[in-house]
């Protein structure tokens, strides 16, 4: 009798890398069913944009490089790399936009690289950040949280300004932005910076109409914040992430906010705010810990991490943008190959 | 520098007293399955109606084969033999008639046809015993060693390495370590003989110790065994200076590396072996085995198997002869093809183990377990998929390398920058490709970098054996020219001066001429010439 041939180990870990993203995928609903809550349903809009766009894209160009399509759509990273972009968006920016950015995130910024796991740069922060370059108004447009915002809308007034520039009943997205006082409101990053810039104080910014509401200090954003923290929180148990990543970025994030604040009190946002605020909890547990862009050896990943939130910090600061995290994202997958090569782990039996 | 980095057994034991073990890194925890086939006792099985013995079933060198087809051998008889230290006999594993003397299948991955004595069993199981030292402690080591040598014991757990090379140790023996670890799933064979023989397991421990001298003797036992760890106490219950372990579960404990490592905090230096830092590890097997050839005089003809597998109906241990084709032991455990998608059956355990190419393939000293899955319980893998670098190899990895730069590199045959990454320190346990979420066969991808790195440079040995005979043939060449052209430079000289001297010769007769000629004018001068002179 013959019998057939395989190479050792004979067994596996039942866990795919499919499995792997769609964990990372419903990780991530906490942080959305909060941001849509806080701002409407233009995030959900956007994610599933993205999402079909990029199924799309994927499939046309795995059918173009003459792959398995619907293998290559079954590992789920096109899914999550919209699912990603999406969730960073401006809930009410353009349809164009979206469909703009994620296609350059599959196509340019993953499939012309060689596909999953062969791309150098995280392809939702690339996709980002090419939108944010090159559509800096639209961008920008984030609306104030929800219960703070002048007008109210619903899901066919999103859907609408999404896809036609106005609302049902004729607004468009600059006049929605304005707030109570006719002044645009953007996100407390914005509000902070141009406080800063105009020569308040980080105190005096935080007085302005965006911070104030019942709930106290920005709750909409720390909201958020919160959950995507848990999302991943789930993640870390789940081991589908390691704690190094998102800890030494928020670590990278503690010590510059808290260096720059002893170094000129009250002239730079704090450590809580520089936390709380924008993308940072979101980036740590979901963004920085994609594989594929980042290291791969432990301390690798630590100085990864420590240094992504340095300049998130210091971009933020100090840089020409309000939210820094992409930048810092992609300045630090350049630097991975380098990273990886000098902190490579103790072989067994060769003393350091 | 190799003491600098020596063990102290009396620390490591008093810490080991303390319950205190280190761990190695990475590692990971597979179902254990152990129960499926460690609940009965080990099955004394009928013999096979034929027996493939490969002449060569361990690391080093093949004896040459001393029977002839037709001749009757007994059991225990030698099938080979060599003056060879790298070699090992192997023996008739029961009385009987050679049939053939021939190229068999092998129970190797490749299944590449071996010289394989084929023997047919004549009923009778006669011994042929080597005469009995049960007084061995009397007996100077050379003649244990000789013993254990000649009884053809191999490192029983695995690597096949020949035992009396290893008890031969030219540095000091701080501690002998027993290793009943039995870390790989599915496997219970050691499980069981330390179960059940843990007696004569003890007593080949005390020949090991009066031939290596051992400051400390650990028997390291994982704890998914407390019955082998209970009867291995009970059995060393007087004996002080052996100290029993029982180490947690995680795969690869039982590697020797690991298991070191876990005992004493040091590593093995990459360069070396264990007992440069003062170890020396066997297999609980091996201790059975060599009490068997020292104390009953019996080679090794026989080896506890585990036959394990949902395909199977009557998973067990059996006491399998070396050389017993597979089939009879599938046939025993009652395989059920119609269970598996592809027949597949492998021998070893669900992480090391390798698929036999057929059902002749025969048992030999280092197979431990046919484990015959049915199709749900090691399902084939698809094709591999993209690596998403996530690092999950690198975390597993009980050797402390990166797999996947490994991968990367030996995909890409780019087999210089995968020696840079230590491709030489994998055990190839393969916990790497356990966890790869993109099903990577890794391991397979290193074995083929390895062979392709060991045939460079063997190419590249022969190259340059070549080129050193081309550069001598060259140089004698040249020299054979320049001692020609020297030759005939020297002939021509040589020719030259004989020219020149009879060139001298020459100007003498003209010189002779000219004086003839004046002496002629001369004599001219005083005698008128007349016409006849003109």
């Amino acid at each position: 009798m013959q019998f057939s041939l395989s190479s050792s180990p004979h067994n596996r870990v039942r866990r795919d890398t499919g499995q792997v993203m769609r964990m990372v995928c419903y990780a991530c609903i906490p942080g959305v069913l909060a941001q849509t809550w806080f701002f409407g349903w233009g995030t959900i809009i956007q994610i599933t944009l993205a999402m079909l766009t990029a199924v799309v894209t994927e499939a046309t160009i795995l059918e173009l490089r003459k792959k398995n399509v619907s293998r290559g759509i079954r590992d789920y990273s096109a899914v999550l790399t919209a699912l990603l972009l999406g969730i960073c968006l401006p809930p009410l920016a353009p349809w164009w936009l979206v469909v703009i950015g994620t296609f350059f995130s599959i196509a340019i910024v993953k499939q012309l690289y060689g596909g999953l796991g062969f791309n150098m740069f995280n392809p939702a922060m690339t996709g980002y950040v090419v939108l944010l370059i090159s559509f800096p108004i639209s961008m920008s447009a984030w609306l104030p949280v929800q219960t703070m915002a002048q007008t109210s809308f619903g899901l066919f007034d999103a859907l609408s300004l999404i896809f036609t520039g106005f609302t049902q009943t004729g607004y468009n997205l600059a006049q929605l932005q304005l707030g109570i006082d006719g002044i645009t409101q953007a996100t407390p990053l914005d509000a902070v910076r141009t406080g800063l810039l105009s020569g308040m104080t980080y105190s005096e910014t935080l007085s302005a109409t965006i911070f104030s509401s019942d709930w106290g200090w920005s709750y909409g954003w720390s909201s958020v914040a919160l959950a995507y923290l848990l999302g991943g929180l789930v993640l870390l148990q789940q081991r589908i992430i390691n704690w190094q990543m998102p800890f030494s970025m928020l670590l990278g994030v503690i010590l510059t906010a808290g260096f720059l604040s002893m170094l000129a009190p009250d002239q730079t946002g704090s450590i809580i705010y520089h936390l709380f605020s924008g993308a940072v909890m979101f980036g740590a547990f979901f963004i920085v810990t994609d594989p594929v862009s980042g290291s791969t050896t432990d301390k690798g990943r630590i100085i990864f991490g420590l240094l992504i939130g340095f300049w998130t910090v210091i971009i933020r600061t100090y840089g020409g943008y309000p939210d820094a995290v992409a930048f810092a994202v992609v300045i630090m997958n350049i630097a991975v190959p380098l990273i990886d090569y000098y902190t490579q782990p103790r072989v067994y039996g060769y003393k350091s | 520098m190799v003491n600098k980095y020596m063990i102290d057994a009396e620390h490591v034991v008093a810490q080991l007293n303390q319950g205190r073990l280190f761990d190695f890194s990475g590692g990971v925890h597979p179902p254990q399955q152990k129960s499926l086939s460690n609940t009965t006792p080990i099955n004394t099985i009928q013999e096979p109606p034929v027996l493939y013995i490969p002449i060569k079933q361990h690391i080093g060198t093949q004896g040459n084969i001393c029977v002839v087809v037709g001749q009757h051998v007994a059991k225990g008889e030698a099938l080979t033999q060599s003056s060879n230290p790298f070699s090992v006999p192997v023996h008739a594993s029961t009385s009987g008639i050679i049939k053939a003397i021939t190229q068999h299948p092998s129970a190797h991955p490749s299944g590449i046809p071996e010289m394989t004595i084929t023997l047919e069993p004549d009923g009778q199981t006669q011994w042929q015993l080597m005469p009995l030292l049960t007084d061995y402690t009397k007996v100077e080591q050379v003649v244990l060693l000789e013993r254990i040598c000649q009884a053809g014991i191999t490192g029983l757990g695995g690597a096949g390495f020949p035992t009396h090379l290893k008890s031969n140790p030219q540095k000091p023996v701080e501690c002998l370590i027993i290793n009943g670890v039995e870390c790989e799933p599915y496997i219970s064979s050691d499980d069981r003989i330390m179960r059940e023989h843990a007696w004569q397991i003890k007593q080949g421990i005390d020949i090991l110790r009066h031939i290596v001298k051992p400051k400390q003797i650990i028997i390291a036992v994982e704890d998914n065994k407390p019955q082998a760890l209970n009867a291995l106490k009970t059995a060393c219950l007087q004996d002080n200076g052996i100290t029993i372990t029982s180490v947690p579960t995680k795969y690869p404990s039982g590697g020797e590396k690991q298991l070191i490592q876990i005992l004493t905090g040091e590593e093995v230096p990459h360069d070396g072996l264990p007992i440069d830092i003062g170890c020396l590890m066997y297999n609980v097997g091996t201790c059975f085995a060599i009490a068997d050839a020292v104390l009953h005089g019996k080679a090794l003809v026989q080896r506890v198997v585990t036959l394990t597998g949902q395909a199977l109906a009557q998973p067990q241990n059996v006491w399998a002869l070396l050389g017993t084709p597979i089939s009879h032991l599938l046939d025993i455990a009652h395989y059920d093809p119609s269970k598996q998608l592809v027949k597949k059956v492998i021998m070893g355990g669900p992480m090391m183990g390798f698929t036999a190419v057929n059902d002749t393939v025969p048992v030999v000293k280092i197979t431990n377990c046919l484990l015959v899955p049915d199709k749900q319980e090691l399902p084939d893998i698809e094709d591999e998929r993209a690596c998403i670098r996530c690092g999950l190899c690198a975390e597993a990895c009980p050797a402390g390398l990166l797999p996947q730069q490994l991968f990367w590199h030996s995909k890409a045959k780019e087999y210089d920058k995968a020696q840079a990454y230590n491709l030489d320190a994998c055990i190839e346990c393969g916990a790497c490709a356990y966890v790869c979420p993109s099903e990577i066969p890794l391991v397979h991808y290193y074995r083929k970098a390895k062979t392709d790195i060991k045939h460079i440079a063997l190419e590249k040995e022969k190259s340059e054996k070549a080129r050193e005979r081309f550069e001598t043939r060259q140089a004698r060449l040249l020299a054979d020219k320049q001692a020609r052209e020297e030759k005939h430079r020297l002939a021509a000289e040589a020719r030259k001066k004989t020219m020149d001297n009879k060139g001298n010769d020459a100007k003498d007769k003209i010189a002779a001429a000219l004086a003839r000629a004046k002496a002629k004018r001369a004599a001219a001068q005083n005698n008128p010439p007349t016409d006849s002179d003109k």
